[in-house]
């Protein structure tokens, strides 16, 4: 039983911390000032939901910082680069819809997650909407900004079937989940005039396996950079 | 770094109900909706608000430096203007 809990905590929380990280690195490189502070803001309250999580799992700082990258859980979607604002964007559109609705389900029940869930749910409902923001306007923008928003989302489209396969430990109809999903972000996705990705053609190869700890060549490079000051000096404190 | 391009707005927080919103500061964004999340991340992160109201700094018409003396200086010896003279009963806050 405990090794099925934790296996969620870890995916749920590693989802968390890695993301948290992607959008930390937009911290001095953002477009404008004040799109820096609103995806540091949504990098924090990931963050702060990834120590829950962990915590949950183990000793947060050793499973953020000694951990080898087959070891994580997290989702192959989280950990692609940040690219263009569109692929971030792209990226935080998918992502939170996939937790907010998550995060509802887990905070309605009374597993060990409903907590949590409870009070993430509303800092995701913002994550959301910042997203749905966003891609209104790139969609609906500019021919240049409609373009970007496009390549963004197909690009990043074949990492969201993964979203989908059961975790374990968690009780949750993720074919509804799924479903629920496409509705929400299908309906974004047309009110800024881009069109719905189509999956990959059937025996295409299609991104996943996160969860079971393959991931993807940029995330080995992510993790250097987040682990290597904990590493180098093990135990240090401020 | 384009923000030049995007007009600015003034930022209203009210901090708790029954007080009036008071200006925080301002921010540049390049419509209102986007003015309003951006004023929840740049001036209520810490709790500081319940309510928000952003307004575009160029609808704001101000009183200029020039005419501080015509405005304002008549109204500094005139202490009968002050409610001063009332005993306020215990209990009444925010006056």
């Amino acid at each position: 039983m405990t090794v099925t809990v934790d296996a969620a905590a870890l995916a749920l929380g590693d989802d968390a911390l890695v993301l948290s990280h992607r959008l930390g690195e937009w911290a001095g490189h953002a477009p404008v000032l004040e799109e820096e502070v609103a995806l540091a803001n949504i990098a924090l309250d990931l963050l702060g939901q990834a120590r829950v999580l962990l915590s949950m799992a183990g000793d947060e700082d050793e499973l953020a910082y000694l951990r080898e990258e087959r070891a994580f859980r997290n989702l192959q979607l989280v950990e692609q680069p940040n690219g263009d604002f569109a692929h971030t964007i792209a990226r935080q559109l998918y992502f939170s819809t996939y937790q907010r609705l998550l995060y509802a389900h887990l905070a309605s029940g009374d597993g060990r997650f409903a907590g949590l869930a409870a009070k993430a749910v509303k800092e995701v409902a913002y994550h959301q909407d910042h997203a749905e923001q966003w891609t209104l306007r790139l969609g609906d923008g500019t021919d240049i900004s409609h373009e970007r928003m496009r390549t963004a989302c197909r690009a990043l489209w074949r990492y969201t079937g993964e979203m989908f396969e059961p975790v374990e430990g968690l009780d949750v109809d993720w074919e509804g989940l799924r479903s629920a999903w496409l509705e929400s972000v299908s309906a974004v996705l047309l009110r800024a005039t881009l069109d719905v990705p189509e999956g990959p053609p059937s025996g295409a190869w299609s991104a996943g396996a996160g969860r079971q700890g393959v991931h993807t060549e940029p995330f080995g490079l992510m993790l250097a950079e987040m682990q290597h000051l904990h590493r180098s000096h093990p135990g240090a404190s401020w | 770094m384009t923000t030049n391009d995007w007009p600015l707005w003034e930022v209203f927080v009210r901090s708790r109900r029954g007080l009036s919103h008071t200006h925080a500061g301002s921010l540049h964004a390049p419509d209102a909706e986007l003015a309003l999340r951006n004023a929840r991340d740049l001036y209520t992160r810490r709790g500081e608000g319940v309510s928000l109201w952003v307004v575009p700094s160029s609808a704001i018409t101000a009183s200029s430096p020039d005419e501080k003396d015509p405005f304002f200086e008549p109204a500094a010896d005139k202490p009968y203007r002050h409610p001063t003279f009332y005993e306020i009963p215990e209990g009444v806050q925010h006056l």
